[in-house]
């Protein structure tokens, strides 16, 4: 049901780039001002959003730790899982944004039937590690190659993954790798997530709808690319009016494109109001960004708040004489 | 009182149903039964404690007896918090619902009650934040996953934020670290400002802030304790240990969990420090004021744990010792590793931690000049300064609980071990994903270590329980090692339920019975006053 709900929004949206380029003739509407606003939208909203989890402080600092601590010299400590220094810290962060490190511990729990009565069982799981690495490679790496389209002469580096991606040779034009890991990895993240029953329930219309928006935009940039084989340069002319605002809407391109662009566009406009921002989110979680060195530097909070306490003072008062009688020590005979 | 409730049977307990409710999470209600929730806070405890909405209530009747307007105190609370703590914020805004915490819980895995696990857990609050607090909620409502606080909402919260033990396990494996019991720490944080805690916490809290401990021993009672702590070691050495109490000028501090005085096996713990520090010599002093390492104040809010902390850092003070060492406990260690500096420091009047006995120095505090009892007896026996008969230990067979919060607010694993590897011969490990920092809560952590809800207790234990058990059929363990107070409360009767014949020590315990004293006499008893198994054991 709230994956139906998803699936329609993103109907409704194809139809409305669809009708709104054939019928009403606003193609520049749909070329030109919607991915500039949407853009607009995009940078503003995840600076915003950035800059609001900025503002609240980090009272404590709570390193989930994951591997020994700092102690004694002779025992050996994990200096990533729960790390002293800035470096472990960068480490750690950096195996968490490229490879995705607690993904990776995934395990399934089974209970089974054992030799000694029900026995619960921790399988490996990596499945969802490796499906949201491909799938979050894929993208980044396609989204990098469109920077061709946008930038001339082509920087070295593009060109380069270009090459890499379309190594295969196949088709013409080539065939690119990652838009095949991608459509792959987009379906197995949507199909987990209605065919187990755990993570269906847990699942909102907001965890469809991005899917099915990344699948249409991937199915009709592929349908564009490898099917409708449009005019590349006509596309590449138009994107680099984009960039350098000065835009022209090309002749002769089908509504296809403007579907993609539509639809990237919303994706944009939508990504700082959603989930989506675990982008930036992963880089100030404080559970995995903070040094765990509590007991050798204080960490200030800033709004430490000065609270009545019950003083030795208030406690001896109302013990005194039982004190007294056992022969502890008082402040005041 | 509501009538006592059977504990059902091991066997019926172990069938778990995974399968999922009809309706959809929103539209299921929350049911409370009998023997799985606490009972709520006494008003005089809540009044002790100066919080909000003290009187006396109870979950299971209809009327919670709110305060007016409560609605928008927990509105105005949530805002609040949402400037206060960024990770509420971000944990807030980020969960992408992947559901790798999912099964994680030892409380998911264990009742298969799909809001047990950590994600939907954390979907109780954030779909309230998402209706009064996001742009989206605010327009879309449902569609974005947003609904309205109602006192069915606060009653949901209420039984499942009471239902997560605060053990961070989920956290280890959220691809952004979101942490659900940073999650439920304001949850219950927001349910105290409507005077909504359990009886199990607050009267302790209330204790702890009055009498010093959570326990509410009394300074008389405290010394008489420990004094009859030291007839039983007489008995057992022949060694008459002398402790001091309040005593100004002494070198070191030492604050445990209350535990640790009353109820077994904990006080054999404690046996087992008396033991040590006075076959070191040690220049150290107890104190009746400070006498709670352990804070319940951490599991109603950030300022009760902050006020029942500043006894620590008070007494270091005024007694003017040079430093601070903390016995073996949990949460005690969680708050006194991340917080109590923040709360209560600097402590800039003590001195860096140096090992009167090997000299080391404790860079690894230098800043809250407090130390673990492992770290310093770890170093002890890495130095070869304690004399130890392991043979005594013969007739055990021993595993080791991580602890939650040393495990993952800390990092503290293989100090315990190396204590335990030197005192004992016989030593098995509990499956790999079971432990460090994997391990399963043994299902009491944050002030649920009640009665009443002992089925869920026994529950919420069950994996634990369930990899003690492996290692109990595979290698004939029988003894569960742990420094954790709370565990060494909760556990004995998680064994007794599904493991008879496991039992349940301190690694100072384990310590006490090999340490060799100067000028003991041959040993017949281990700590317990049972008769010492002769060497070699009768195996
Ligand atoms: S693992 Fe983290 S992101 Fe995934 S569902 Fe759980 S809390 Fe959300
Ligand atoms: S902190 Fe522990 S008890 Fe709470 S939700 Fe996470 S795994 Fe469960």
């Amino acid at each position: 049901m709230k994956a139906l709900y998803s699936f329609l929004a993103v109907i409704v949206l194809i139809l409305i780039a669809t009708l709104g380029v054939n019928v009403a003739n606003m193609s520049s509407v749909f070329g030109i001002i919607v991915p500039y606003l949407a853009f607009v939208v995009f940078v503003g909203g995840f600076v915003y959003r950035v800059i609001k989890w900025g503002k609240s402080p980090v009272p404590f600092r709570i390193p989930t730790t994951c591997g020994q601590q700092k102690s004694l010299p002779w025992i050996k400590q994990s200096k990533i899982e729960n790390p002293t220094s800035a470096l472990g810290v960068i480490v750690r962060m950096a195996l968490e944004i490229l490879f995705f490190r607690s993904l990776f511990r995934n395990t399934k729990t089974e209970l089974k039937e054992g030799p000694y009565g029900p026995q619960l069982a921790y399988g490996s799981a990596k499945w969802l590690w490796f499906g949201s690495l491909v799938f979050h490679w894929s993208f980044l790496i396609i989204v990098i190659r469109h920077l061709r389209l946008f930038i001339e002469p082509v920087p070295f580096f593009v060109q380069m993954l270009d090459g890499l991606d379309g190594m295969l040779q196949i088709g013409l034009p080539p065939i690119y790798l990652t838009d095949l890991f991608f459509v792959v990895a987009v379906t197995f993240l949507f199909l987990r997530r209605i065919l187990i029953p755990r993570v269906k329930y847990i699942s909102l219309p907001a965890d469809y709808f991005p899917l099915f928006m990344i699948f249409s935009i991937a199915v009709s940039g592929i349908l564009m690319r490898y099917f409708y084989k449009v005019d590349i340069i006509a596309i590449k002319e138009f994107a680099i009016g984009l960039a350098q605002f000065h835009p022209v809407i090309p002749q002769g391109i089908g509504v296809i494109f403007y579907v993609h662009i539509f639809l990237v566009s919303v994706l944009f406009a939508y990504f700082p109001l959603s989930k989506l921002m675990h982008m930036g989110g992963i880089f100030l979680s404080p559970t995995r960004n903070m040094i765990s060195n509590n007991r050798m530097v204080r960490h200030i909070n800033p709004w430490n708040p000065v609270l009545e306490v019950h003083t030795y003072e208030h406690y001896e008062d109302e013990f005194r004489e039982k004190m007294k009688k056992v022969g502890l020590p008082v402040e005041k005979e | 009182m509501a009538p006592k409730v059977k504990l059902p049977k091991p066997g019926e307990l172990s069938i778990i149903d995974y399968s999922l409710p009809a309706t959809d999470w929103m539209d299921t209600p929350v049911e409370f039964k009998p023997n799985t929730f606490c009972w709520g806070a006494k008003g005089k405890d809540l009044e002790t404690l100066g919080l909000p909405n003290a009187r006396d209530w109870n979950p299971s009747e209809e009327d919670w007896k709110l305060p007016e307007n409560w609605e928008q105190t927990v509105l105005d609370g949530i805002a609040e918090r949402l400037s206060k703590y960024r990770s509420f914020k971000i944990f807030m805004d980020i969960c992408v619902r992947c559901g790798a915490c999912a099964d994680k819980c030892h409380f998911y895995i264990s009742t298969g009650d799909p809001k047990n696990m950590p994600v939907l857990r954390a979907e109780l609050l954030r779909s309230v934040y998402k209706r009064y607090f996001t742009k989206s909620g605010k327009l879309f409502g449902r569609l974005a996953g947003g609904r309205e606080l109602t006192v069915d909402v606060l009653k949901e919260w209420w039984s499942y934020f009471f239902q997560c033990t605060e053990c961070r396990r989920c956290s280890v494996y959220c691809p952004y670290g979101i942490d659900q019991a940073e999650i439920t720490i304001i949850g219950r944080e927001l349910l105290n400002l409507l005077g909504l805690n359990i009886n199990w916490i607050s009267g302790p809290a209330a204790a702890c802030y009055k009498k010093g401990n959570h326990l509410g021993i009394e300074p008389h009672a405290l010394t008489g304790i420990i004094d009859s702590m030291c007839d039983d070691i007489e008995d057992i050495t022949g060694i008459r240990v002398n402790p001091t109490f309040n005593r100004k000028g002494a070198e070191i501090l030492f604050v445990t969990p209350s535990g640790d005085f009353m109820g077994e096996p904990g006080i054999y713990t404690c046996m087992g420090y008396l033991m040590l520090f006075h076959e070191l010599g040690l220049d150290y002093t107890w104190s009746t004021y400070a006498s709670e390492g352990g804070n319940f104040g951490f599991f109603t809010s950030n300022d009760t744990a902050k006020r029942l902390n500043y006894k620590i850092y008070a007494e270091a003070k005024r007694l003017g010792v040079k430093y601070i060492i903390g016995g073996e406990c949990g949460h005690m260690w969680r708050v006194l590793n991340q917080y109590m500096d923040t709360w209560n420091g600097p402590a800039d009047f003590l001195e860096v931690p140096k090992s009167p006995i090997t000299g080391t120095v404790f860079e690894n505090a230098k800043s809250t000049k407090m130390i673990h009892i492992s770290e310093f007896v770890a170093d002890l026996i890495k130095h070869n300064k304690l004399k130890l008969d392991p043979s005594r230990n013969d007739h055990l067979k021993v595993t080791f609980h991580d602890s939650c919060n040393p495990s993952r607010g800390m990092g503290m694993f293989d100090e315990p071990r190396h204590i335990i590897k030197a005192v004992c011969n016989n030593f098995y490990e509990m499956p790999e994903n079971t432990i460090r920092e994997q391990t399963f809560c043994c299902g009491s952590g944050s002030g649920l270590n009640a009665s009443e809800n002992m089925e869920q207790r026994m529950r919420g234990g069950f994996p634990r329980a369930n990899a003690v058990r492996y290692v109990q059929q595979k290698h004939g363990v029988n003894m569960l090692a742990n420094i954790c107070a709370v565990d060494r409360a909760a556990l004995p009767a998680l064994m007794n339920y599904w493991n008879p014949g496991v039992e349940v020590a301190g690694v100072t315990e384990l310590l006490a019975n090999a340490l060799v004293m100067k000028g003991e006499k041959e040993r017949t008893l281990d700590i317990r006053l049972n008769d010492l198994p002769g060497k070699g054991g009768n195996e």
